[in-house]
C-alpha cells in the first residue's frame, strides 16, 4: 500500500522538507511505496527577506519569486490548489478546487499572515515592508522622503524575522546619512515590551548601537490606534507620537485553517518543541512560523526544522522509531547599516552572542540571500 | 486561593519570555474596561515583566498567585 505524506505550504519549510524527502525516500518513492504531495495556493514561492532592500531602492520584488515547479523535485507531486479544511480524526484535507485529498501524514507549514485591520487605522496609515505591496508602496515613500518624523513600531509579536525592525532602522539611519538628511529626519523606534528585542542579549547588543545612531526609543508601546489625519499613533500605555512617515510590523497570525481543525490558537500549531509533532493530532507535524515553538519566525528555523521532520518522516515510513529531534538552532544575520552586518546563532539552552559587524558579514547575508535558491532546492 | 473570579484565563505555560507578557498583552488588547484576566506563567521573568508593565500601562495587578510549577497573575484592565 501506498503511505502518502501531504505537505501544506510551499515556503522555506515546505519546499526544503519535499525536496528533503525527494532524496533520502528516493527507493521508496520509485517502488510507488511512498507519495510526497507538496499543496501550495499559488505557483510561485516567494522569498521574504528581500523585502527588507526593496524600500531603500536596492532589490526588485521580482528578485523574491520562483516558480515551485522550478525549485521541487520533480518526484514530488506538486498541487496548486488552497486546503480548505484539516480533517485530523479521518486524515483527509478539503481543497478549493480539486476533490479532497487523504494524507497518511501530514506537515503543515502555512507560515505568517498579516492582520494590519487589528488595529484601527493602521491600514490606512501605516506602511510595512513584510509583504511585497506593502515594500514597493513603502518605497515610493520613502525615496522622496527627506524630512521629518519617521516612526518604527513594532506591533505584532511574534512576527516573522525578529532582527527584521532593527535592520530597518539601523539601515534607514545609515541612508539617510549617507544621502546628508539624517539632521533633518528623525526616526524613532517602539517595541511592546521594556527591551528593544524579544530575546534580552540581542536587546542588550542593540541598545548601545541605538544610543549612538540618535534612533530615539520607547519601550513598552503597544499600538492601540492610529490617526492618519493627525499623523499620530497612540499606545495602550498612553502614549501619543507624531509621524510623518509611518513604518510598523503588523500584527500576525496563521492561517484559520489550523484553528478550524482544532491544532492551535491564532494559526499556531501546538508542537512538542523537539519532535514538532503535533499535540492534538496524530501523524501530524508542523513547520517553521507555523510551529509553535517560541524560536523566531525565521527561514532558518524553517530550513533546520524540514531536515529534523524529514528524517522522522523517513523513519517512520520505514517502521524505525523516529529520533532526529530538533534543538532550537536559529541563525541569522543582523544589518547594522548599508554595508555592515552582525551574525547570531542560537538554540534552545545557548544564547545569541551578536557577532561584532563587519563589511563581511553583510556581503556574507546578501550571499546568501542570493544562494537561497540553492537552499530551497534542497542542495544547501 | 484567591477569590478573585477572572473573565478570561491566559495559559502561558511553556512559553519562553517575552511570550507570556505578550499574551497577556493581546488578551488586555480585546478586553473591556474592567475584565479580569488571569495570566498563567512558569516564565520567571514574568515576575518583573508582568507588574512592570500593568504598571506602565495603568492597568491594576490585583494579585500574584505562587503555585508549585507555575505563578498566576490577576490584572484588571483599566
Amino acid at each position: 500500500m501506498t503511505e502518502r505524506i501531504v505537505i501544506v505550504g510551499g515556503g522555506t519549510g515546505g519546499s526544503v522538507l519535499a525536496n528533503d524527502l525527494a532524496d533520502r525516500l528516493e527507493p521508496e518513492l520509485d517502488a510507488g511505496d511512498v507519495e510526497v504531495t507538496l499543496v501550495n495556493d499559488g505557483p510561485e514561492q516567494v522569498y521574504k527577506p528581500v523585502w527588507l532592500y526593496v524600500p531603500f531602492g536596492q532589490r526588485e520584488p521580482a528578485d523574491g519569486r520562483r516558480r515551485l515547479d522550478e525549485l521541487v523535485d520533480g518526484a514530488v507531486d506538486l498541487r496548486i490548489d488552497r486546503v480548505t479544511d484539516i480533517d485530523t480524526e479521518a486524515k483527509r484535507l478539503g481543497l478549493a478546487d480539486g476533490p479532497s485529498m487523504s494524507y497518511d501524514y501530514l506537515v503543515v507549514a502555512t507560515g505568517s499572515t498579516l492582520e494590519p485591520e487589528q488595529i484601527p487605522g493602521l491600514a490606512e496609515g501605516g506602511h510595512d515592508y513584510y509583504s511585497e505591496s506593502g515594500a514597493t508602496e513603502l518605497r515610493e515613500e520613502l525615496l522622496s522622503f527627506t524630512e521629518g518624523e519617521l516612526v518604527l513600531s513594532v506591533i505584532g509579536t511574534p512576527h516573522m524575522c525578529p532582527a527584521a525592525p532593527l535592520e530597518f532602522v539601523f539601515m534607514a539611519d545609515d541612508w539617510f546619512r549617507q544621502r546628508g538628511l539624517r539632521e533633518d529626519v528623525d526616526i524613532t523606534y517602539t517595541y511592546p515590551i521594556q527591551r528593544v528585542h524579544g530575546n534580552p542579549h540581542i536587546a542588550e547588543w542593540a541598545k548601545p548601537i541605538m544610543a549612538e545612531r540618535d534612533i530615539n526609543v520607547e519601550t513598552f508601546f503597544n499600538a492601540e490606534s492610529v490617526d492618519p489625519e493627525a499623523g499620530a499613533i497612540t499606545s495602550m500605555e498612553g502614549t501619543e507620537l507624531d509621524y510623518d512617515l509611518l513604518v510598523t510590523i503588523p500584527p500576525h497570525a496563521g492561517v484559520d485553517l489550523i484553528e478550524e481543525a482544532g491544532l492551535g490558537d491564532d494559526g499556531w500549531v501546538d508542537v512538542d518543541k523537539h519532535t514538532l509533532e503535533a499535540e492534538a493530532a496524530e501523524n501530524v507535524y508542523a513547520l517553521g512560523d507555523t510551529a509553535d515553538t517560541g524560536v523566531p519566525n525565521a527561514g532558518s528555523v524553517a530550513h533546520y526544522q524540514a531536515g529534523v521532520v524529514g528524517q522522522r518522516l523517513a523513519s517512520e515510513i520505514r517502521g524505525r522509531p523516529p529520533t532526529a529531534t530538533y534543538d532550537g538552532k536559529t541563525l541569522c544575520f543582523i544589518e547594522t547599516g548599508m554595508d555592515a552586518a552582525s551574525f547570531v546563532e542560537f538554540d534552545y539552552e545557548t544564547p545569541p552572542s551578536p557577532a561584532p559587524p563587519s563589511e563581511k558579514l553583510h556581503w556574507s547575508k546578501l550571499a546568501y540571500n542570493e544562494s537561497y535558491w540553492l537552499t530551497a532546492r534542497g542542495l544547501l | 486561593m484567591t477569590a478573585i473570579e477572572p473573565d478570561e484565563t491566559v495559559d502561558a505555560r511553556g512559553a519562553a519570555c517575552p511570550g507570556p507578557l505578550m499574551d497577556l498583552i493581546g488578551a488586555i488588547r480585546s478586553a473591556d474596561s474592567g475584565a479580569v484576566i488571569r495570566l498563567l506563567s512558569d516564565s520567571e521573568q514574568s515576575l518583573t515583566d508582568v507588574p512592570e508593565w500593568a504598571e506602565e500601562a495603568g492597568n491594576e495587578l490585583l494579585e500574584i498567585e505562587e503555585h508549585d510549577d507555575h505563578t498566576a497573575f490577576y490584572v484588571e484592565k483599566a
